[in-house]
C-alpha cells in the first residue's frame, strides 16, 4: 500500500519539476538576495541581459547568502550581485583584510578554484556596514565615529539583522575592534529595523552605507575610524555553468563593470527605497543613461510610484493573479503528495498500532523545524526553486493528515466495528466499509488543516526562488513598501479562507449520510 | 480429556479456561446447548458469561479446553466463515450508522455473496414485524431503540443460520420495549427452531427465553439446569441467595 503511494509520490513531484531540463537553451537565472540593492542589481543584470537578446528568468529575493550562493553553486542560478567582503568573511570564511583590491584577488582566485565561481570586475562601488543612530541621539551624544559610539553604548539598545550579529565582520568583531558593549541586543529582519529605529524602540542598527533608508529617515551614519569594516565591493557572481553555456551573456555583464559609482548608487537606491519606484523602471533608466541600453524601445509603462494601495492592487493585476495560480499550484501538488502517503500509512498504522505513536511523533518532529532551516537545507538536495519548495510543504502537510486518519479509523464507531466483526467482515472489509466511511469527515478535518498551514507556509517560498504570493511578501519587506507586502498577504489570506471553505464543504459532503460524527472538527 | 463429538449438540465447551493477566475469566467450564435448544447464561458483570459466548465464534481463543460448534472443533474452522454461519445480536445493536436498514440488514448475505441478499433482508424485517418499504431506506439514526435492536435480530437472522448468539440483546431497553421483543423473538425460535445461547443480567428473561439457565460466577459455571430445578435444588449457596432475591423484587 505504502510503496505504491510512494511512487505516486515520485511520480507527482517530478511531473511538477519545472520543464527547464527538457529545454535545449536554459535561460539565464539572475537571482537577488532579499534587500533593495540587490533586487535593484539583479534587475540591471537582467534588463542588459534582455537588451543583449539573452532570455533570462528572475529569481528574486533568495532567502540569504547561504541561499543565493548555494543555488550559484548547484546551478539553480546563474548570477546574482554580492560583495566581496561577503564573499572572503561570509562564504570563505577568511579572516578580513582593508585593502580592496587585495579581497578582490583572494575571492575571485579562491572562488574559481573551490568553487569554478567567477567573479566579474567590480561594478564600481562598495556598499559596507553602516552603523546608524537617530539623528537626536548623535546630538545628545556627540556621536560622530564608532569610538564615540563605544563611550556611550552601555546605554543604548541595538537592534541587528541576525546575519550581522553572528558573522565575524558583525557585531563579534565590532566588540573587539571597538570594545562595543550595548545595554540589549535585538535581532531584527532587515525590513522592520529602520522603522524600529524611527520609532524609538531600539537606539542602533546595522545599515548599508548606500541605502536609501539612510536618507529617508534622516539618520546619522558613525564613522568607521578604525577601520574594522572590510571592503564590500559590489559585483556580479557568475556561477560555473553559465561560462561555458553562454560566454556571451558574461561579456555582457562586464559591460557594467566599474559603471556604478557610489553616488549613483545611492541615487538609484532611493528612488526605489524612497520614491517607491518600480525596481525594473529604475534599473532600465539606469541602464539607459549609462548607455547601455537602447533608448526608446521598450514601450513606456506607467509606474505606480506611491499610489495609493487600491491603484497598486489593481497595476499588479495581471501579476498577482499569476503568482496566485502558481502558488496555489504549490500547495496543490504538495497536499496531494501529502495526502497519497500520509492517507494510506494513517490506514496502514490502524492495523500496527504497536509502532503507529511512534511513526507519529516521528513524523511530528518534522513539524518542529523552523520553514526557513527546512528550506534552506533543501538546497544542498534539491537546488532551487519548485521542487524543493514542493517538497518542504509535502513534508508539513504530512502530520496533520496522518494524525487524523489514524486517529479517525482507530475510534470510529467502536460498536459498529466491534459487531462487522462479530458477523464475518474480514479486517480489510471493516477498514474499507466501515471505519474508512466512518472516518472521513475527521480526515478531511486533517486534510483540511494541512491545506491552511501549506498556504500560508508556501509564502516562504519565495526565499527559494519557487515563486507565488511570497514573492511580493519578500520583496516589499526588502523594499518596506507595504502596499507591495499587503498585495502578496491579502490574496494569501483570502486563498487560506477559500480553501479552509471549499475544504469545510468537501468534509461536510463526505460524511456519511444519516450519521452525525462523533467527533466533531472545530 | 476425551473428545467427545456428538451432532446432536450444536454448541459444546469442554474445559474451557481463559485468564486475562491474574484473572481467570473463565475456569474449566463445560457447557452443551443441544439443536433448537435456548440455554441463558446469566451472571454478573466479569462472571465470565460474555467471554464464554465469545468462545463460540472465536472472538476469544481460549487458553485450553475444546470448542465445538456442530461437532467440528472450531479452533481448525475458518473465524470468518464460522462467525458467517452465526448469528449474532450485541447489546447496543451495532449497526453501521452509515448504512441503511436494508443494506444492515443483508449485510451477511452480502459476505456470503447469496442470491436474492435483498429477499432475504425483506423477508428477515418482516420476521421481526418491521415492513421492508418503511424501514428498509432509513437510517439507524432515525430508529428508536427498540427498533434498532429488532433491526439487529434480523441482521442476525437474515442469511438463515440455525445457530444464534445474543449477548444481553434487550438489556438497554425500557420494560414494555424489552417484552415486546422477548415476545417476538419466542415466536421466531419456535418458528425457525433456532439453536441460542442467550447473555443475560436479567433473571426473568433468562426463565423467560431459556429452555435452561446456566449460572456464572467468577469463571465458574456454579449451576446450569431449567429454572425449576434451580429453584428447587440450588446446587449451590450462591444459586439459592440469587433465585430468593428476585423473587423478593417481583
Amino acid at each position: 500500500m505504502t510503496g505504491s503511494s510512494v511512487a505516486l509520490l515520485l511520480a507527482v513531484l517530478s511531473g511538477a519539476a519545472p520543464p527547464l531540463a527538457a529545454q535545449e537553451i536554459r535561460p539565464v537565472v539572475v537571482a537577488s538576495k532579499p534587500f533593495g540593492e540587490s533586487y535593484l542589481l539583479a534587475e540591471m543584470f537582467a534588463r542588459l541581459l534582455e537588451g543583449r537578446g539573452f532570455r533570462v528568468e528572475r529569481r528574486l529575493g533568495l532567502g540569504a547568502t547561504e541561499i543565493a550562493f548555494g543555488a550559484l553553486r548547484s546551478g539553480a542560478a546563474d548570477v546574482y550581485p554580492e560583495y566581496t567582503g561577503t564573499g572572503l568573511l561570509a562564504i570563505l570564511k577568511q579572516p578580513p583584510s582593508s585593502d580592496a583590491q587585495e579581497v578582490y584577488a583572494r575571492v575571485a582566485r579562491e572562488f574559481r578554484d573551490r568553487y569554478g565561481v567567477r567573479w566579474l570586475p567590480p561594478l564600481g562601488f562598495e556598499n559596507t556596514y553602516a552603523i546608524a543612530v537617530r539623528r537626536e541621539t548623535a546630538a545628545r551624544h556627540r556621536l560622530a565615529t564608532l569610538s564615540d559610539l563605544a563611550r556611550v553604548a552601555p546605554m543604548l539598545r541595538a537592534g541587528l539583522t541576525p546575519d550581522f550579529i553572528g558573522r565575524a565582520d558583525g557585531l563579534p568583531g565590532l566588540r573587539r575592534a571597538y570594545g562595543l558593549r550595548f545595554a540589549e541586543v535585538r535581532a531584527l529582519l532587515p525590513a522592520i529595523k529602520y522603522q524600529a529605529l524611527a520609532a524609538g524602540e531600539v537606539d542602533v542598527i546595522d545599515g548599508y552605507s548606500t541605502d536609501g533608508l539612510i536618507a529617508r529617515y534622516d539618520l546619522v551614519v558613525l564613522l568607521d575610524d578604525r577601520g574594522f569594516f572590510p571592503p564590500y565591493q559590489a559585483a556580479a557572481l557568475v556561477g560555473p555553468g553559465l561560462v561555458e553555456r553562454l560566454p556571451g551573456a558574461v561579456a555582457a555583464l562586464t559591460e557594467l563593470s566599474g559603471r556604478l559609482d557610489v553616488e549613483t548608487m545611492r541615487r538609484l537606491n532611493r528612488r526605489l527605497e524612497v520614491d517607491g519606484e518600480a525596481a525594473a523602471r529604475v534599473a532600465e533608466e539606469a541602464l539607459r543613461s549609462l548607455g547601455l541600453l537602447e533608448s526608446g524601445n521598450s514601450a513606456e509603462r506607467r509606474d505606480p510610484g506611491r499610489a495609493g494601495f487600491f491603484e497598486y492592487f489593481w497595476e499588479q493585476r495581471e501579476a498577482l493573479a499569476r503568482l496566485t495560480a502558481r502558488h496555489l499550484l504549490l500547495v496543490a501538488v504538495s497536499l496531494a503528495a501529502a495526502i497519497a502517503l500520509a492517507l494510506p500509512l494513517g490506514l496502514a498504522l490502524e492495523r500496527w498500532r504497536g509502532s503507529a505513536e511512534a511513526v507519529i511523533r516521528g513524523v511530528g518532529l518534522l513539524q518542529t523545524l523552523p520553514s526557513i532551516a527546512l528550506l534552506a537545507f533543501m538546497i544542498p538536495l534539491l537546488g532551487i526553486g519548485t521542487l524543493p519548495a514542493i517538497v518542504a510543504l509535502f513534508l508539513y502537510s504530512l502530520y496533520p493528515i496522518l494524525r487524523n486518519t489514524y486517529t479517525g479509523v482507530r475510534d470510529a464507531a467502536p460498536e459498529a466495528v466491534g459487531a462487522a466483526r462479530a458477523l464475518g467482515m474480514t479486517p480489510r472489509q471493516i477498514l474499507r466499509h466501515v471505519r474508512l466511511p466512518l472516518a472521513a469527515p475527521v480526515i478531511m478535518a486533517g486534510i483540511r488543516t494541512a491545506a491552511v498551514i501549506n498556504v500560508g507556509t508556501a509564502t516562504l517560498a519565495a526565499f527559494i526562488g519557487a515563486g507565488g504570493l511570497g514573492d511580493p511578501i519578500a520583496a516589499g519587506l526588502a523594499l518596506s513598501d507595504s502596499r507591495m507586502i499587503l498585495s502578496g498577504a491579502l490574496p494569501a489570506a483570502l486563498l487560506a479562507l477559500m480553501v479552509d471553505g471549499a475544504l469545510g464543504a468537501a468534509e461536510r459532503s463526505v460524511g456519511p449520510r444519516g450519521y452525525r460524527a462523533p467527533i466533531q472538527p472545530a | 480429556m476425551s473428545d467427545q463429538r456428538d451432532p446432536s449438540f450444536a454448541l459444546q465447551a469442554q474445559g474451557v479456561s481463559k485468564r486475562y493477566g491474574p484473572v481467570a475469566a473463565l475456569d474449566v467450564i463445560s457447557l452443551e446447548v443441544a439443536r433448537g435448544e435456548c440455554v441463558a447464561l446469566i451472571g454478573e458483570s466479569g462472571s465470565g458469561k460474555t467471554t464464554l459466548l465469545r468462545c463460540f465464534n472465536r472472538l476469544t481463543e481460549p487458553d485450553a479446553g475444546q470448542v465445538l460448534v456442530d461437532g467440528e472443533n472450531v479452533a481448525t474452522l475458518d473465524p470468518i466463515a464460522l462467525r458467517r454461519r452465526m448469528g449474532y445480536v450485541p447489546q447496543d445493536g451495532g449497526l453501521l450508522p452509515h448504512w441503511r436498514v436494508g443494506r444492515n440488514v443483508a449485510l451477511v448475505p452480502w459476505l456470503c455473496r447469496l442470491a436474492d441478499q435483498t429477499g432475504l433482508a425483506d423477508r428477515a424485517l418482516r420476521l421481526v414485524g418491521m415492513e421492508p418499504a418503511v424501514f428498509g431506506r432509513r437510517w439507524p439514526g432515525e430508529l428508536s431503540g427498540g427498533q434498532r435492536q429488532r433491526v439487529a435480530v434480523a441482521r442476525a437472522l437474515a442469511a438463515e443460520p440455525h445457530v444464534i448468539l445474543l449477548d444481553e440483546p434487550f438489556g438497554a431497553l425500557d420494560a414494555i420495549t424489552r417484552a415486546d421483543l422477548q415476545a417476538t423473538f419466542q415466536q421466531l425460535r419456535a418458528e425457525l427452531e433456532l439453536t441460542v445461547l442467550l447473555v443475560t443480567h436479567d433473571l426473568h428473561e433468562a426463565v423467560l427465553l431459556g429452555d435452561r439457565i446456566g449460572v456464572m460466577r467468577a469463571g465458574r459455571l456454579e449451576q446450569i439446569a431449567p429454572a425449576s430445578e434451580l429453584d428447587a435444588a440450588p446446587a449451590t449457596a450462591y444459586v439459592r441467595e440469587l433465585l430468593r432475591r428476585s423473587k423478593v423484587r417481583v
